[in-house]
């Protein structure tokens, strides 16, 4: 179980490690004009490729973060495993839920 | 500072739960730590405990923390590391101490059997000998590595180790390295399993304490990096 949680951790730092250089260099691009709300939605509202992009983001961050939380509770909390495995799989539902709420505004329905 | 001058030493004194109590020791010419020590167990305080045997670097068993730093205190010069005209000298780190100096190793040891870092044989003594290649990658990899003297020298320097003592630690995790290069083993893959389970060589940061500290120049942390390695490769093999 361990050697699979450190399988998986290396495995989303892998693909975490270019979807953040994108997601930095877009917000650098994005906002040279001034941006706003309207102009972001106008890029990413329907975008099968942004959608892509921020889901991917979503459910790698969940994982590699929930990872790297229960291994820091154990070794900085002082907590048990169960405990820290606990912690780990709420703040990863967590992100998960709130990140693809946040996906699905930009992307999806809801009011402009 | 001139030999006749005297050195002033701070030796922990009692259990867990102690104090620091101060002794003058006679300075002499290319002295050591352990020669310091020994002085004032002999003509100071017979009652100081300490460990000691080899006095020559060999077995590993009188390290020390002096001045903060974990060493092997028969091979570390006054004069290399007396501070000031002053040494302090205190049992090892993440380590229970029984009294004084002497710190419970049997922890550390058993570290050592749940890393799996003892050989199994695939063949028996009637078998011919199996021939191991000098030159191979793995008898290499093996000789960066064994050359340990179990001295706990990295097990004490090793922040991971203070933070979860279930660790299993460098010394452990580096002879469990050597142990998986033994072409010769009959079951490998166990010893990646053990080492990488729970507390194991996952749990590694790469700090690199332990190669800073090591007195005879190993690098745990690439034994470690290596066992990770080998694990990974394994699983995404299926044989983990």
């Amino acid at each position: 179980m361990t050697a699979r949680l450190f399988l998986v951790q290396r495995l989303t730092a892998v693909i975490l490690a270019p979807l953040v250089l994108v997601h930095l260099g877009v917000i650098v691009y994005a906002v040279r004009n001034g941006l706003s709300a309207g102009e972001i939605l106008d890029r990413t509202r329907g975008s099968l490729g942004w959608a892509a992009f921020y889901g991917g983001f979503v459910l790698t961050v969940s994982v590699h973060g929930a990872i790297g939380l229960r291994a820091a509770l154990i070794e900085w909390g002082g907590q048990g495993r169960r405990t820290a495995a606990r912690v780990a799989l709420a703040a990863a539902l967590l992100l998960l839920v709130l990140g693809l709420r946040a996906v699905w505004a930009v992307v999806g329905g809801g009011a402009p | 500072m001139s030999p006749d001058a005297g050195i002033e030493v701070r030796i922990w004194r009692g259990g867990a739960q102690g104090r620091y109590e101060t002794f003058r020791a006679p300075r002499r010419e290319n002295q050591t730590v352990l020669d310091i020590v020994t002085w004032i167990q002999r003509e100071a305080d017979p009652t100081l405990a300490y460990r000691f045997a080899c006095r020559v670097g060999v077995c590993g068993s009188c390290a020390m923390t002096v001045n903060g730093k974990p060493r092997w205190t028969c091979r570390t010069h006054v004069s290399k590391v007396a501070s000031g005209g002053r040494l302090t000298i205190a049992p090892l780190r993440n380590l229970t101490v029984i009294k004084d100096l002497a710190c419970e190793m049997t922890p550390f040891f058993e570290k050592w059997r749940r890393a799996r870092g003892r050989f199994e044989a695939a063949i028996s003594r009637d078998d011919p000998l199996v021939p191991v290649s000098p030159e191979s990658p793995e008898r290499r990899a093996a000789d960066a590595a064994i050359e340990c003297i179990n001295c706990a020298v990295c097990h004490a320097a090793c922040d991971v180790v203070a933070w979860r003592g279930d660790y299993l630690g460098p010394a452990a995790l580096n002879r469990a390295w050597a142990a998986w290069n033994d072409v010769r083993d009959g079951d490998r893959t166990a010893v990646l399993a053990a080492a990488g389970a729970e507390a194991g060589c996952g749990n590694c940061h790469s700090h690199q304490s332990c190669a800073e500290h090591c007195p005879v120049g190993i690098n745990p942390t690439r034994s470690i990096a290596g066992l990770k390695r080998a694990g990974l490769a394994a699983l995404l093999r299926g044989a983990l």
